[in-house]
This record gives structure tokens, sequence and C-alpha cells, in this order.
């Protein structure tokens, strides 16, 4: 049995990691990939201590942080059961490889939202996409839609303009959430036809995209345009299910906190993206991985005497 | 031009110390290069310069058919990654971006004539009696690509029935409309199996099983 399990492979689980390992807990990280969020993120200038850095870099800069230490990991995997026996906890991955800790640091993070309209989960990966950075380039010489009207939407729509020939924006929000820079830099393009207050009702398609059918949110015509692609660019849900009716959350499925990363669960923490403490940012996770790894540390030395 | 900066020099080079045996890379390209041929073959010269133990060989895709059979290569920029033997491990089109990575760790393996794999994988691979190709298509933005290639080269290095290509999505466009390649990283096996992003070891190869099992 170990000592600790950090369920998630992102900066708040990989500073976890490293803080657990300068502990000398037995620790084993299990995570579906190592980086999480930073592997879409192309560039990051606000991280202490590198100017300007791809996500990968800084993601390939925690791992051999990490791997100065003796971590045992379980990649690939992602965690579909966890719960409490006696003093312990009993986790399940998808692969039904089992794993037991006295203390668990869920730092699982957040994964893109989807649509839920019909045609989205049957054309995904027929035209449909949530990695903009990855995809985009397949769409040489097509049109497409992005949904979306924050950062990552008006992200998709820069990387797609040198592409696609006609780009349909479409957003349910009166205003733009993007920064003005962004906003900017689109806007002045032909390419770009916005919607904003309308909302998607149907992706069409046999084998491939095909069509978009979206409505103004507040009744009206109908309208449906050819498209090859959909980038589905609505934000993120945390990835918390596995842990629902254990743990408490907030009325957005994140992992309700207190200021030591300790959630309502004896011995279960929690840090960055999947929890609720306000602002998602890399240097944010990798400081409450590293709190939340000191707590389970003084968890354990207590629980120790107890057991 | 120089590709790599002073500091990318240092880094690939400090990587190359740990190789072993020689590595073999065998570009092939022709006499009047496409863009994507000529920033392949910079590339691959810039490699080969910085290490001892790694050498480059250039064919002409038109001109030596013999050897371009051989190595069965249909289009152009193309690489294979030769150790002690043929592992069969391919690129097809520029392993630039994230595939750069991808291309080092596999030299790596290369060089030490061993591939890290579970036990599992490793015996379910000796159940494979007939030819596997496996394809993965890629984009050089897309971070989860290489693990996908990683793990074809491998099992291709694992297994001599395996031949494993990474194929750049944006330099074959036919390809990838052929095989309706709307996201990357995409997996085509014997024409027939295909999925879709990098699946864990374990699952690719049950994958490569299906494959297999469905020609006999």
């Amino acid at each position: 049995m170990y000592d600790l399990a950090i369920i998630g492979g992102g900066p708040a689980a990989l500073s976890g990691a490293v803080y657990a390992g300068r502990k000398r807990l037995d620790t084993v990280l299990i995570a579906k990939e190592i980086g999480g969020q930073l592997l879409l993120t192309s560039g990051i200038e606000n991280y202490l201590g590198f100017e300007s850095i791809t996500g990968a870099e800084l993601a390939d800069k925690f791992a051999n942080q990490m791997a100065q230490y003796d971590i045992d990991e379980i990649i690939g995997e992602k965690v579909v059961e966890l719960f409490k026996q006696d003093y312990f906890f009993k986790i399940r991955t998808e692969g039904d490889q089992w794993s037991e800790a006295r203390a668990v640091i869920l730092a699982s993070g957040k994964r893109s939202r989807t649509l839920n309209v019909p045609g989205e989960r049957e054309l995904t990966g027929r035209g449909v996409a949530y990695c903009a950075t990855c995809d985009a380039p397949l769409f040489a010489g097509r049109k497409v839609a992005v949904i979306g009207g924050g950062n990552s939407a008006f992200e998709a729509v820069i990387d797609l303009l040198p592409i696609a020939t006609e780009i349909f924006l479409i957003d349910i929000a009166p205003h733009w959430f993007a920064d003005q820079i962004l906003i900017d830099r689109i806007e002045e393009s032909p390419k770009v036809k916005s919607f904003q207050l309308h909302r998607v009702v149907e992706i069409l398609g046999e084998r491939r995209v095909s069509e978009i059918v979206i409505e103004p949110i507040e009744g009206g015509e109908i309208k449906q345009f050819n498209v090859q692609g959909v980038f589905v660019e609505i934000g993120l849900v945390p990835n918390s299910e596995f842990v629902e009716g254990l743990v408490k959350m907030n009325q957005y499925q994140e992992i309700i906190v207190d200021c030591h990363a300790r959630t309502n669960v004896p011995g279960l923490f929690a840090a960055g993206d999947v929890t609720d403490v306000p602002e998602k940012q890399v240097i944010i996770s990798a400081g409450e991985g590293a709190k939340a790894a000191l707590s389970a540390y003084r968890y354990l030395i207590r629980q120790k005497g107890q057991v | 031009m120089a590709i790599f900066s002073e500091h990318e020099r240092e880094h690939v080079m400090e990587t190359l110390g740990e190789l072993e045996r020689n590595v073999k890379l065998i570009f092939f390209t022709q006499d009047f290069e496409c863009e994507s041929c000529r920033q392949s073959h910079e590339l691959l010269k810039e490699l080969a310069d910085l290490s001892d133990k790694l050498s480059l060989k250039v064919y002409d895709f038109k001109e030596d058919k013999e050897i371009v059979e051989k190595y069965r290569i249909d289009k152009i920029p193309a690489l294979a990654v030769e150790g002690e033997k043929d592992y069969g491990i391919r690129y097809f089109g520029t392993p630039a971006g994230y595939e750069f990575a991808a291309l080092l760790e596999n030299i790596l393996d290369v060089s030490r004539g061993t591939v890290e794999l579970s036990e599992e994988t490793t015996e379910e691979l000796q159940e494979i009696d007939s030819l596997i190709h496996i394809q993965v298509f890629v984009t050089p933005t897309c971070p989860y690509c290489p693990r996908a290639v990683r793990t074809a080269h491998k099992l291709a290095q694992a297994n001599d029935w395996i031949q494993a290509d990474m194929v750049s999505a944006t330099e074959f466009p036919h390809l990838a409309n052929k095989y309706d390649v709307f996201s990357v990283p995409k997996v085509i096996i014997n024409e027939g199996i295909e999925f879709e992003g990098a699946l864990p070891e374990r699952h690719f190869v049950q994958h490569i099983l299906m494959a297999a099992s469905s020609r006999t």
C-alpha cells in the first residue's frame, strides 16, 4: 500500500509529486498523460522563471524534476473509481488496475466541455474537434465553425485564419469574453462571420461533418451552413465524476477545498483546476499541488500513530 | 541557415551522448527536392553531424529503385531509422515540431537495440505471424501525436512483422483525405482497423491483434 496516490498529470499533480518525493512518501502518480492542459497551451509567459516557454516544454521540465524522486507512475490510465475503505483509499483505473493508498491528492484537472447536441458525439473525429492546435492544419481550404466566445475560441479562429476559407464564429453570449487583443486580430478578417446570441441546434453529416444548424437564442430563423469542421471551444468541465457522492462539490462540479487543500473527507486532498480555488493558472495549480502534498504529509504523520 | 539554435544543438548533443550502437538514418528524397524534402534533408544533415554514432545515407526516390523497393518507400520525404537491422521504422514527412522529440527517443531505442514494453505486450506480440502495417497520421502542432508514433515505432522494433509509419497529414493531404483524417493522431492498421487518439500501449496492441486475426 502506498502512503500517497496522486491522481492527475498536470502542474498540480507534478508539483505535489515533487513535494511528496522530498518528504520520502511512498507515492504513486496515476495519470492519463503527463502534462495535462499544459499540452494544449502553445505559449506560457507568466510562469515565474521562464520568460516564454511552450506548454509541452514546461511539462517536460516538471516531469524531469519529478523523475529526480522515487515516484511510481501509472501513465495512460484514467481513474474511474475511488472509495474509502477503513483507513485507506482504493483506486481503480479504466484498465482495471487497482491501487491502495493511505492518502490521495485529486489533481485530475479539467477537460473540454461538449455541446450536447445531436450529431456531436457521432461526428467527433469526423470533423467535430476539441483540439484546435492539433487539428486546425487538417482543414486547409475548408469551411469551418468555431463555437465559443472566450480566449480559446478566438485562438482557434486565429489558428484557422490562414488555413480555412470561411469561419463561422458562433456563441450564445451577447458579447465576447476573449481578450481585446485577440478580438482585434480577427475582427478585421473578411473570412470570419460572427453570430452572437446563437446556439448550435445540430451538427449534420454522414461519415463526416457536412453542415451545422444554428438558431437565435431568443427564437427566430434557423440558419444552416455548409462546414467540414466544427471546433468546440466552450470552456472546461472538471474531471471529478469518479468522486461524485464521496466529496463535496460546488455547482460547477469542482471539488471544494479549504485553505489547506483538504476536502471534506479526511485523507483526501485536492489541488489545481479540479478544485473550487479561483483562477485557473499554471502557477496557482503548482502552488496548490505543493500545499496539498504538505497537508497530506502532515495527515499521514498524525495517522501513523492511530493505525 | 542552421535549423537548430545553439541551445537546441547542445540539448540534442547531450541526448545523443547516450547512444550505444551506431544508428543509420536512411533518407529518401529526389534530385529536385520538394519543399518539405529539402527541410527534412537539412534537419537530418544537422542531426547526423551531432554524433559520431549517427550516420545519414541519402537515396534518390526515382533513381535508386532497388533500395526504394527494399525499404517499401512509396512517397517522399521518407526516413528509415535503422540499427543492427531494419526494424520497419518509417517517417513519411518531416519529423519536426513535436515529432522531433519522438524521433530522438526512437534513435536511442534503436541504438540500444531494445524497447521498453510491458510483459503482456511482449507476450501478445508473439502471436503475430503476418505482416502488420501501422500508419500514424500526425500534425506537427499536435502534442498527443508523438505518443502514438512512439508506441507504433516501439512495437515495430519489438516485432519483425510490424512496419510502423509516421505520416504527416499536412504533407500528404491526399492520404489524409483517403483515410478521413479529421483528428490526429489517427492510426490505420492494415487498411481495415482504425482509431483516433494516443491509446495506452495495451489498447494499441489489442487493435493490432484484431488486425492480425482478421487477416487469417
